[in-house]
């Protein structure tokens, strides 16, 4: 993967399509209220658009930006943000996971944002790293 | 091609077939599945959490246990990836 | 006769599905093959089990034009598809890629100390080398 050079239908389609599905990605994270997508699906169209540019660039230049170190960082990250929710709720005197008592006219909808985009972060994280291990295996 | 394997997926095939024949038609309104618990969350979700989508209702907040205990397999796996893969040893 | 074979031909659909993946995870004996009878049968079980929330007559589980009238009215619940088997099968998409991940690492261990993948193969050299 490392030594092959791409064509150049894959530079110039792969670097241009790129923004596009990042922000797709996002699109569907922050739209599962009102239609179909969520946590999951969003996270891994945003891992898929970091697949894309490895394919196009090569494995280095792209590690470079998000590194490995970063991948294993985000995994974590959405989990804690997920737990952290809960244990917020159990702060305010509620039981765990009881989104009636956050703070805002609609208490329950603003849980939900909360823990989808933690739920995204960590399966981007997850699929980045397991591809970056896979990859990076000689 | 080993006859001994046709077999036995054949005959595995048979018995989930004939095990399949006791569920109810697809697409009745009134199958056990459609009755027990989802007319609550399809009725009550809208009012009760301000979402639309019932999907993303039931899965973040009527179980949102679930979907935590899950996202902690997600990193589960990507950690025993790392594991697997990422070592500093050499191998003789 | 007729509605007994309509209602009940998607199961039969399923299983051959389901066999398929199954005869390709016994029969064949490289070990990538294995794993592709093994994806096979992990996503034809949850095509199995969305396929039970469908309904006549019905539609997506999603509630269209809640905000801009104030509050709904009553939500008919044989208009709407079920979505509690959505819900169940997301978690179990997320937990196949997870499976499939670690089994992908681990034949890349296995090639790398032994330099094969099919199964006799494999088990002659494991025996050989202690």
């Amino acid at each position: 993967m490392k030594d092959v050079a791409p064509s150049i239908i894959l530079k110039v389609v792969c670097r241009r399509l790129v923004p596009f599905v990042q922000i797709f990605g996002l699109y569907v994270i922050m739209h599962g209220h009102s239609s179909p997508g969520g946590g999951f699906q969003g996270g891994v169209i945003l891992a898929s658009s970091v697949m894309l540019l490895v394919l196009c660039d090569g494995l280095e230049p792209v590690q470079r930006r998000f590194s490995v170190a970063m991948a294993t960082a985000a995994t974590s990250t959405g989990v804690l943000l997920y737990a952290g929710v809960g244990v917020l709720s159990l702060l305010l005197g509620a039981n765990y996971l009881d989104y009636g008592i956050l703070p805002g006219a609609e208490p329950r909808s603003l849980g939900m944002l909360v823990i989808e985009v933690g739920v995204g972060i960590t399966v981007t994280g997850a699929l980045v790293s397991i591809f970056y291990d896979l990859l990076g295996f000689e | 091609m080993n006859y001994l394997h046709l077999v036995v997926t054949g005959l595995t095939g048979l018995l989930l077939f004939l095990g399949s024949l006791d569920m109810p038609n697809t697409g009745d309104p009134q199958s056990a599945p459609a009755v027990h618990v989802s007319p609550r969350y399809i009725e009550d979700s809208l009012k009760e959490t301000a979402v639309p989508n019932m999907v993303t209702a039931v899965l973040a907040d009527y179980r949102g246990f679930d979907t935590l205990v899950e996202t902690a397999v997600v990193f589960t796996g990507a950690m025993a990836v790392l594991l697997i893969l990422r070592s500093h040893r050499e191998e003789q | 006769m007729l509605e007994f074979i309509i209602g009940h031909f998607n199961n039969a659909t399923y299983i051959m599905l389901m066999m398929i993946g199954f005869y390709a995870m016994i029969g064949k004996t490289n070990l990538v093959k294995k794993l592709v009878g093994m994806n096979i049968f992990q996503w034809s079980i949850i095509l199995f089990v969305v396929s039970l929330s469908a309904k006549r007559d019905a539609t997506i589980p999603i509630v269209f034009g809640s905000h801009s009238s104030g509050s709904p009215a009553h939500l008919d619940a044989s208009s709407y598809v079920n979505p509690l088997p959505h819900v169940l099968m997301l978690t179990a998409i997320v937990v196949g890629v997870a499976t499939t991940g670690v089994a992908l690492a681990l034949l890349l261990r296995i090639y790398r100390r032994y330099g094969t993948l099919e199964e006799d193969e494999l088990l002659k050299r494991i025996r050989s080398s202690g």
